[in-house]
């Protein structure tokens, strides 16, 4: 049991980190991504738009923390 | 090939970061304790990690490429993110930058203190090397085996890591110490490279059609390298203006 409760925390720590609301924002970004693509939109654009706004989101929240 | 090389200073630089990080504790339970068991354990650990990219790659050719990519890049984009992220944070002074000096001093002081058995084999500092060499090693064959599989080059993602591993241990026994290898800024490069991976695999995955095809990928790492600096830059000014230099003494 505790073997598997640290794997468990090694992949969650690995994938997830420490800011949860970044796996979740990929998450929506990649469904939509693939959803767009099924109705025939190229949305290649959509990833790196939402990977920056992410990024700035969780760096904006991480320093007022800090400030 | 421009892929190929991107893949090969992916691998590279990623594995150097870990490879100092392995280094660190192997160095302080070798120097601390002696060098018998300690090569033991990075031997057995090496062993281990070998055994999961030979089992690994392999069983990943299995699974169709659309699938791999989409699974593989989401994973490298969430992994790359998290670096990327610190590394932007520890640039502009709101993380502490990860200091390799008092890792090995505090790595020396646990293996001075823990008991010394009568056996041949000084099992603590097998224990203590096998963990570092393993948990670190598990980050690059996780990036070796996904990159490598994913652009069907797993011997050149294996040979990347192998290099950067040697070079740095080198670098280590005839330069001197760890805390010269400018840590942050490879880890900042390798967040950026993998999250760039990340989104072009994911994507490619997820059914996007790429603008220019592979060239794509070196517009993602313009464009992210672009957003970061943009970023580290306006962080920097406030923290500078939120505590100005001299303020924390």
């Amino acid at each position: 049991m505790r073997y598997l409760r640290s794997f468990l925390a090694f992949w969650w720590n690995f994938i997830v980190g420490d800011d949860w609301r970044v796996a979740v924002g990929l998450a929506v970004a990649l469904g939509l991504t693939a959803l767009l693509a099924h109705h025939g939109v190229n949305a290649w654009w959509l990833l790196p738009a939402a990977v920056a706004v992410l990024l700035w989101d969780a760096i904006r929240r991480e320093a007022r923390s800090v400030d | 090939m421009r892929s190929d090389l991107l893949l090969f200073a992916t691998t590279f630089l990623a594995s150097a970061v870990e490879a100092v990080e392995a280094l660190t504790i192997v160095l302080a339970v070798g120097v601390v304790r002696g060098w018998r068991s300690t090569l033991v354990g990075v031997g057995a650990a090496t062993l281990v990690l070998a055994g999961i990219v030979a089992v690994l790659g392999p069983a990943l050719r299995l699974i169709p490429i659309g699938t791999l990519r989409f699974v593989v890049g989401a994973l490298l984009l969430a992994f790359g993110l998290q670096w990327l992220r610190k590394a932007i944070l520890r640039s502009s002074g709101y993380k502490p930058l990860h200091d390799e000096a008092s890792a090995f001093q505090r790595e020396r002081e646990q293996a001075g203190a823990a008991a010394r058995g009568s056996a041949r084999m000084d099992w603590y500092s097998f224990t203590v090397a096998f963990k570092g060499v393993l948990l670190e090693g598990l980050e690059v064959v996780f990036i070796v085996v996904t990159c490598g599989a994913t652009q069907g080059r797993i011997g050149l993602a294996a040979a990347a890591a192998a290099a950067a591993v040697v070079v740095v241990a080198v670098g280590v026994f005839v330069r001197g110490p760890l805390e010269r290898v400018p840590e942050n800024t490879i880890k900042y490069a390798v967040g950026l490279l993998l999250t760039s991976f990340g989104i072009f695999w994911s994507g490619e995955g997820a059914g996007v059609v790429w603008p220019g095809s592979d060239l794509a990928i070196l517009g993602i790492v313009a464009f992210l390298g672009l957003v970061s600096f943009v970023l580290t830059r306006r962080l920097r000014r406030q923290r500078l203006a939120v505590r100005p230099l001299g303020a924390e003494a």
